[in-house]
């Protein structure tokens, strides 16, 4: 009874004095990492700051670099931003697209993962981290080059842009990712919860259902949204294999303008865009963090 | 204490169970009958907990025979077969294993909509009478993390009650409780014991044991090492380890 009864006290505390008052935070951040799979994103508003400054600086560098002919950093920049924030809406899109599909997919070699069926099970462990522990740019170059640039299916020629690859590419650690949460998980409800289902005459399927998932999804949250933080970042990749995002269009910009005093302010312009975007998501994902935190 | 009926509705013979090479019960045999109450006491690790989870089907037995309602549940192989055992037979537990995301109302609701298939409306009038017997009338709305650990238990009581099965186990039901909880928990038994329901408890509460049971059985080792009525147990003990054992705790 006394074991029992610290086991349930262990993850809000510690008999280490030294640890105490970090403890219960370091225990459930250390929680959904482990459930993650992945360290959580921590960005903080004076992140942001720092890449103002940043930005800031490569603007005074440019300025100092610059003749007094050329047109001022920020006219420069003002100038290019339309063009940019296309390329990252872009990258918005391929970060939606390739969440939406590797979630899917995600979920069923997830559910596979957690199969009563040895065969299943493996196999869908094997794939899970095979695409896990893949490099994601590798992924990302398989897929350029070995899905075909169109498919026929019943006679109807559908083309493949090198976009959609992409998307596919990136979907694929996505689906990892998501498979190996969605196990966690369900391996973190307490055994307990199935017993008590399975005495009250619960089906598997339906303890599943109805008791199993319905407690997993807060904790699915969490690392689900920090995953998509982490996807978007990983868009700019797609550039390299000459998707027009806003990596390539900056690219194409600084090249155009031939200044090479402008590289930092480009580049940490870029970068306030993502932190723009990511920022709220984590703030986001802390808050949800907390809250469940409480509840579960 | 309850008048028991003669024929037995639990029957267990011989049974062995071990987990990889421990063997955990090795030979028990008991019998309850219908209505009867029985307290099974003992050490930790002496299997208490075990045999009960054999007799539910939750762990399976390795030797020997359980005949619970006309199931023999040492045969019990498909899931079909356990679930509808289980209908017959329900379980309390240790730590309560209410459902967190669903209001006590629900819980006790949930499975015999779902298992049992009835309607909505009679199962939920049946649950508000439960509640009301376990003195949680005011509490159906709310959600396990918001109740008492005593309160817990008995919903979970309520939960387990409204399968309307045949034999009640409780799993050291108590144990976790603090000592001015365990009194509401024990009088809601209590009162179903008088209503005639078979229970079987695994208990440390030597003195619940005593006011509640027609037959008392102390287990050490994966035996039961004595048994019979409480008055005797308690206070004629004729094995030396059953002396010990009580004299640590009494």
């Amino acid at each position: 009874m006394k074991r029992s009864r610290r086991r349930d006290a262990l993850p809000q505390g510690t008999d280490l004095p030294v640890l105490l008052p970090m403890a219960a935070h370091l225990a459930r951040s250390a929680a959904i990492e482990r459930a993650a799979g992945v360290p959580m994103l921590r960005l903080r508003a004076a992140h942001g700051m720092a890449l103002l400054v940043l930005f800031a600086v490569g603007c005074g560098i440019a300025e100092a670099q610059g003749q007094p002919s050329q047109p001022s950093i920020l006219t420069t920049i003002l100038k290019w931003t339309p063009l940019l924030l296309r390329g990252f809406v872009f990258n918005l899109a391929i970060s939606v697209l390739a969440m939406a599909l590797g979630t899917v997919a995600g979920l069923f070699l997830g559910f596979a993962q957690i199969s009563l069926l040895p065969p299943v099970k493996k196999g869908a462990w094997l794939a899970t981290h095979f695409f896990r522990n893949a490099p994601w740019l590798v992924l990302l170059f398989y897929c350029m080059f070995l899905l075909p640039f169109q498919i026929t299916v019943f006679g109807v020629t559908i083309p493949l842009p090198d976009w959609i690859k992409a998307t596919f590419g990136l979907s694929l650690p996505v689906m990892a990712n998501v498979s190996e949460i969605l196990r966690g998980a369900v391996q973190s409800i307490p055994t307990t919860q199935w017993e008590s289902a399975a005495s009250l005459a619960f089906t598997r399927r339906q303890t599943m259902w109805m008791i199993i998932l319905p407690q997993c999804i807060k904790r699915m949250l969490p690392p689900w949204m920090n995953l998509y933080a982490i996807l978007t970042m990983a868009t700019v990749l797609v550039s390299i294999v000459g998707v027009s995002e806003m990596m390539t269009l900056t690219r194409q910009a600084l090249s155009a303008e031939n200044r090479p005093g402008l590289l930092l302010a480009f580049y940490s312009y870029v970068l306030f865009w993502f932190f723009i975007y990511c920022y709220p998501i984590a703030r986001w994902t802390v808050r949800l963090e907390a809250r469940y935190a409480v509840n579960i | 204490m309850t008048q028991a009926t003669t024929e037995p509705i639990v029957i267990i013979r011989d049974v062995h169970q071990s987990f990889g090479n421990v063997e955990v019960l090795k030979g028990v045999s008991l019998e309850v009958p219908k209505g009867g109450v029985i307290c099974i006491i003992g050490p930790s690790g002496s299997g208490k907990s075990t045999l009960l989870r054999c007799i539910n089907g939750l762990v399976p037995i390795s030797r020997g025979s359980i005949r619970v309602a006309n199931f023999d549940v040492h045969s019990l192989r498909t899931d079909q077969e356990k679930i509808a055992l289980r209908k017959e037979v329900s379980m309390v537990f240790q730590q309560y294993n209410l459902f967190p995301h669903k209001t006590a109302l629900e819980n006790v609701m949930m499975a015999p909509v779902h298992v049992l298939k009835e309607g909505k409306d009679e199962v939920h009038t049946r649950a508000v009478a439960l509640l009301k017997k376990v003195g949680l009338s005011a509490k159906q709305d709310a959600y396990p993390g918001e109740l008492s650990g005593g309160q817990q238990q008995r919903v979970a009581i309520a939960r387990s009650l409204a399968m309307r099965p045949e034999v009640m186990l409780f799993d050291e039901v108590t144990a976790a409780l603090d000592p001015e909880t365990v009194k509401e928990v024990l009088n809601t038994i209590q009162e179903l014991a008088q209503e005639g329901m078979t229970c079987i408890l695994v208990t440390h509460e030597m003195r619940f044991a005593r006011e509640i049971a027609d037959e008392v059985y102390f287990t050490d080792g994966g035996v039961i090492v004595e048994s019979g009525p409480p008055a005797e147990l308690f206070d004629r003990a004729t094995k030396e380890r059953t002396r010990a054992f009580l004299s640590q705790i009494l």
